[in-house]
């Protein structure tokens, strides 16, 4: 059995470039139990008998978010052997209020005191070998950007396990608080590991709800710790969890006060103040935002990202689809195998991998953002704005990200502590166009509307419109009604981002969106291959007398309201659940035309035939709103965690969709009825 | 006065954190405690949120949630 060491800290305390310092390319990630928080571990480098466990950034270990109940629950069941602290050295006070909360559930703590070379470019100091007699706990001065003292926590790390040395030294509260922990110990004492009674001590004068449940008190004993804790609140009016908390930081102060000199005068600026005199200015914030955005949205969408879409549409179509074809072919294959190879899987994957770049410029920026510090500026800008429509300034990012892929986006949302505005932001993501989305709409309004820019650019508004509207009704509902989530949020210092860690964060998230296009989308263009070229009896036909054409027939009735009830159209709409961009590949393969990109001069005329330019921009809408492909509804399946609120999206999502089409179609056949 | 009420550029001490549940205890966790120095940096281009400094770093809340902070200058 390998040893755990858990790896613990703020958020921003640089203890995720540690832990992929600590563990190099061992780790992998997961979700926690049952909940929808990251789990990465890994081996310590070039050592099997040591898992590292990176436990979700916090600030404390309270029962009331997600990721501190996932951690307490690690720590007190999981028995790590030793927790490792990343402590950000340039923010002592507040890093260390988790450390005595750590400490106090018994396990060995060992200090990584991070960004000492930002302490000391301050010109702060701090004397370790005092704050590490005060704290009981050894203390190894590191900086992950330099990789100082990494060697060094590696080998206390495993020292400390091997030895099973003793854990630290627990904070001390006032005299009248302690009185009334030690009341409560004697009568909990029996029903605790000795090693956690102190936390446990401390948990249930907080009335910690999990804790209580947990310990399953008799009723006597129940009433017996409320009278002690009802006591001590009148006593000092103030509740037992703000005394604990004033307490906590009261202790810290006296510690920090001893061994930590600051400086810089309270009052005078940081080089991070004055970046954010400028960025978060209440005249050029938002100015400064929007070109932001827009400088992103032009390198990786318009420009860079464009040049390498012709080039890879050439590598899948020209290189390997047409040399697979040719060698298949010259070991006899028969030619439904080369139809379902080549113009099924290759032609159906290589569609959907022309976006990675794309994806990966935009990923790399906004790694890049959120790594330097920007990230918050843009939730602390824009919080005013989500917040009317119930959602909350974090939820921007999802929003941004989603006009890449709507994949990443949704798992953008985890970042969004409240349950409620998670859903919700998870629920109304995919309304944003994504990538995929772009295809089918420049192949209508090259059909139809050729000279007319905005029709295309009216779809953000209008999925921009469709969000705020949705989400203001959303609010009313009793799923999504009540007090708006805190939103008390850290703006940590600007620094210079670190370009592994940006290369890291742009690879996990734009891998999702290869894996995609390797599993499902394969399987899915193999099956509506299939489908469409093969009849009830299995033989092979043409798309006409297809087991797809048959489908289309039946569910085409449903959509003649909106303007669109061709077969051809009806089998458009469901292989767009597979992927979007599939949609227009599906055109090209139902009217016999192959795989033929957007702007194929042919494809443009045969489309022609199904729609009017109203049911044209009605099926747009449809597109837009309708329940999103295949990956998007498999990642709101993992961020909900559950089946109910996955069907409640997926209906709520379709339903927009037909109710929005349907309205376009009709309103628009009166108004313009006559000209067309 | 409560936090919310105050301007920016101005230092006050907290005196009381008020509400309940999650987002007292946030606040509090967060290093906004009794006797604690807060100085407000600034107002949100539309509004709201504010930013303050906090045991020396950035703390970002919403105007509704410092209204529960009770503060004097």
């Amino acid at each position: 059995m390998p040893h755990t060491i858990a790896l613990a800290g703020n958020p921003n305390s640089g203890k995720t470039s540690i832990f992929n310092e600590l563990t190099g390319s061992t780790q992998y990630v997961g979700n926690w139990p049952g909940v929808t928080v990251e789990k990465k571990e890994g081996y310590l480098k070039g050592d099997k008998r040591h898992v590292v466990v990176d436990l979700p950034g916090i600030y404390s270990l309270s029962p009331y978010t997600l990721e501190e109940v996932v951690t307490r629950d690690f720590l007190l069941d999981g028995k790590p052997d030793l927790i490792i602290n990343v402590v950000d050295a340039t923010n002592l006070e507040r890093n260390l209020y988790l450390t005595t909360q750590l400490v106090e559930t018994g396990i060995p703590v060992l200090i990584a005191l991070n960004m000492m070379d930002v302490l000391e470019r301050n010109g702060d100091t701090i004397q370790v070998q005092v704050l590490s007699e005060a704290l009981g706990c050894p203390i190894i001065e590191t900086s992950a950007v330099s990789r100082a003292g990494l060697k060094d926590l590696v080998k206390t790390a495993v020292h400390m396990v091997e030895k099973a040395e003793g854990s630290g030294k627990v904070a001390k509260f006032s005299t009248p608080v302690e009185k009334a922990l030690l009341q409560i110990e004697q009568l909990i004492a029996t029903m605790v590991p000795p090693d956690t009674l102190r936390w446990f001590t401390i948990k249930v004068f907080e009335h910690d709800e999990k804790v209580m449940q947990r310990l399953n008190l008799s009723d006597q004993t129940a009433h017996q710790l409320a009278t002690i804790i009802e006591a001590i609140e009148k006593n000092m009016d103030d509740s037992a969890e703000s005394l604990v908390t004033n307490d906590r930081y009261e202790y810290l102060t006296g510690i920090t006060a001893a061994c930590h000199k600051k400086a810089r005068k309270i009052g005078t600026l940081s080089v991070s103040d004055k970046i954010d005199r400028v960025v978060t200015n209440r005249w050029l914030a938002l100015p400064i935002f929007f070109a932001v955005m827009w400088g992103v949205y032009f390198i990786a969408i318009q420009s860079v990202g464009d040049l390498f879409i012709g080039w890879i549409e050439w590598v899948f179509g020209d290189l390997v689809g047409a040399n697979i074809a040719l060698g298949l072919e010259a070991i006899g294959t028969s030619a439904w195998l080369v139809g379902l190879v080549v113009d099924g899987i290759i032609a159906g994957v290589g569609s959907v991998l022309t976006f990675v770049p794309q994806m990966m410029i935009l990923f790399f920026f906004l790694a890049l953002m959120e790594d330097c510090g920007y990230m918050a500026r843009v939730a602390f800008i824009m919080d005013r704005i989500f917040r009317k429509f119930g959602l909350s300034g974090k939820s921007f990012i999802p929003m941004l990200i989603g006009t890449g892929c709507s994949v990443p986006a949704i798992m953008a949302s985890r970042t969004i502590e409240n349950q409620r505005d998670r859903r919700m932001t998870v629920m109304l993501t995919p309304f944003i166009p994504c990538g995929a989305k772009l295809p089918v709409f420049a192949l209508l309004v090259g059909a139809f509307f050729p000279n007319s820019a905005w029709i295309a650019s009216s779809m953000y508004l209008v999925g921009i419109l469709a969000v705020i509207v949705s989400g203001i009704v959303l609010k009313k509902t009793k799923a999504f009604a009540g007090d708006p989530a805190p939103f008390v949020m850290e703006l940590p210092s600007y620094h210079m981002p670190r370009m592994k860690g940006v290369l890291i964060h742009m690879w996990d998230r734009g891998k999702q969106f290869i894996k995609k296009a390797g599993t499902i989308i394969a399987v899915a263009s193999a099956a509506i291959w299939i489908l469409q070229s093969t009849s009830w009896s299995f033989q092979l036909v043409d798309t006409q007398g297809s087991i797809l054409a048959s489908l289309g027939r039946l569910i085409a009735p449903i959509f003649t309201p909106l303007g669109f009830g061709s077969w051809e159209v009806a089998v458009a709409t469901i292989t767009g659940l597979l992927a979007k961009e599939t949609i227009v590949a599906t055109f090209g393969i139902v009217l016999g035309l192959g795989n033929v990109a957007e702007g194929d001069p042919t494809l443009l005329a045969s489309v022609g035939a199904f729609f009017n330019p109203i049911s044209a921009y009605s099926f747009m809408i449809f597109t837009l709103f309708a329940a999103p492909c295949a990956a998007a509804i498999g990642a709101t399946r993992r961020e909900m965690q559950s089946a109910k609120w996955t069907w409640a999206a997926i209906l709520f999502q379709t339903g927009v969709a037909y109710t929005a089409a349907l309205v376009v179609y009709q309103v628009g056949m009166l108004i313009f009825g006559r000209g067309i | 006065m409560n936090l919310g009420e105050a301007r920016p550029g101005e230092m006050v001490t907290v005196r009381k954190v008020g509400g309940e549940g999650a987002t007292m205890r946030r606040i509090m966790d967060m290093g906004i405690t009794k006797g604690c120095k807060v100085i407000v940096r600034k107002v949100a281009p539309l509004g709201d949120p504010i930013e303050i400094t906090v045991r020396g770093y950035e703390l970002s809340l919403r105007k509704s949630e410092a209204s529960n902070i009770l503060v004097e200058a």
